[in-house]
């Protein structure tokens, strides 16, 4: 089996993970121990907030993209981590009982200037529901190692 | 409790500490991140990493609840006080999140926030948007997270 190197990652490429069903107790459980809000834990709380009723939270929602992308394709990868997350927008909440998707689009690829062992992709992450609305976005920058070293620059 | 209103920028928050055992990273990360780096020994001291380290999602998912742990603490002073209690969220999200240093077994990451900027809202009248900026620094002075989110916060003034 060969793991996916940076080489093997195209600008422009789209892929989908999942579907996973997101249960109400695993929303309360992750806001019990991580963000234990009102608008998290009980519905009848929830409604009187603006989220309008019980809906993960917001971490949650990375939390699993980032679970189903590691199963999707990072754990067979030679991903090196990420320095960090550009932006991510919380559009719609997540709701118990949704069947969530990931779709990922490949913006941009790029050598490193300081490793030739390492290069960096860009990705645009969407969680989408069973309606392919979009409810969350997140953009972020993974290192995979390379196949061959490259020139530093 | 500040209302919208009465939040100032530069407003700080100190949310305390939290220590990071290889018990927590490595239940976190088989959840949420199960990278060999996060959840393997031997396999971290094998990578870039040299050792186990948290998640980058464990390190921020802590600062979550201490905000709230934190927030917790003045929401129940103001209700022992008989006063109104503003609220706060959800959140539109966030940018610019670093992690600038892996977090180990036993570091200790103490977080903060501020209040950078505020603005209301045209869609959503009775709430301003606070934007904060969070951090964490580890027990060598090092910062290892940081991130700028954006939130609704409820504002001073007339019912519906």
């Amino acid at each position: 089996m060969t793991k996916r190197h940076w080489e093997d990652f195209e600008s422009g490429a789209v892929a989908v993970y999942g579907p996973r069903l997101v249960t109400r107790e695993e929303i309360i459980a992750f806001a019990a121990e991580f963000d234990p809000q009102p608008m998290h834990l009980d519905e009848v709380a929830a409604s009187a907030t603006l989220l309008g009723g019980l809906g993960a939270s917001g971490w949650h929602s990375c939390c699993l993209l980032m679970r189903m992308i590691t199963d999707g394709f990072l754990f067979d990868s030679t991903s090196m981590g990420s320095p960090g997350i550009e932006d991510v927008r919380w559009i719609r909440p997540l709701r118990p009982g949704t069947h969530i998707r990931i779709r990922s689009t490949i913006m941009d690829k790029r050598a490193s200037n300081s490793r030739p062992d390492m290069g960096l992709v860009k990705f645009l992450f969407e969680v989408v529901d069973d309606a392919d609305v979009v409810l969350t976005t997140l953009v972020t920058t993974i290192m995979f190692g390379r196949r061959e070293r490259g020139a530093a620059s | 409790m500040k209302f919208f209103d009465e939040i100032e920028i530069g407003d700080t928050y100190a949310l305390g500490d939290y220590t990071f055992t290889a018990d927590a990273i490595k239940t976190f990360a088989r959840r949420f991140d199960p990278q060999l780096f996060h959840v393997d020994e031997e396999a971290a001291a094998a990578s870039h990493f040299g050792a186990l380290c948290a998640s980058g999602w464990h390190t921020a998912a802590v600062w979550m609840r201490l905000y709230v742990d934190h927030r917790r603490g003045m929401i129940e002073a103001a209700r022992a006080a008989g006063l109104p209690i503003p609220a706060l969220g959800p959140a539109v999200g966030f940018r610019d999140l670093k992690w600038m240093k892996p977090v180990y077994v036993g570091d200790t990451i103490e977080y903060s926030s501020i209040i950078t900027d505020k603005r209301t809202s045209k869609s959503r009248p009775r709430s301003g948007l606070l934007t904060i900026k969070s951090t964490g620094v580890n027990q060598n002075g090092d910062p290892v997270i940081s991130f700028v989110s954006t939130t609704f916060a409820e504002r001073r003034g007339e019912p519906g």
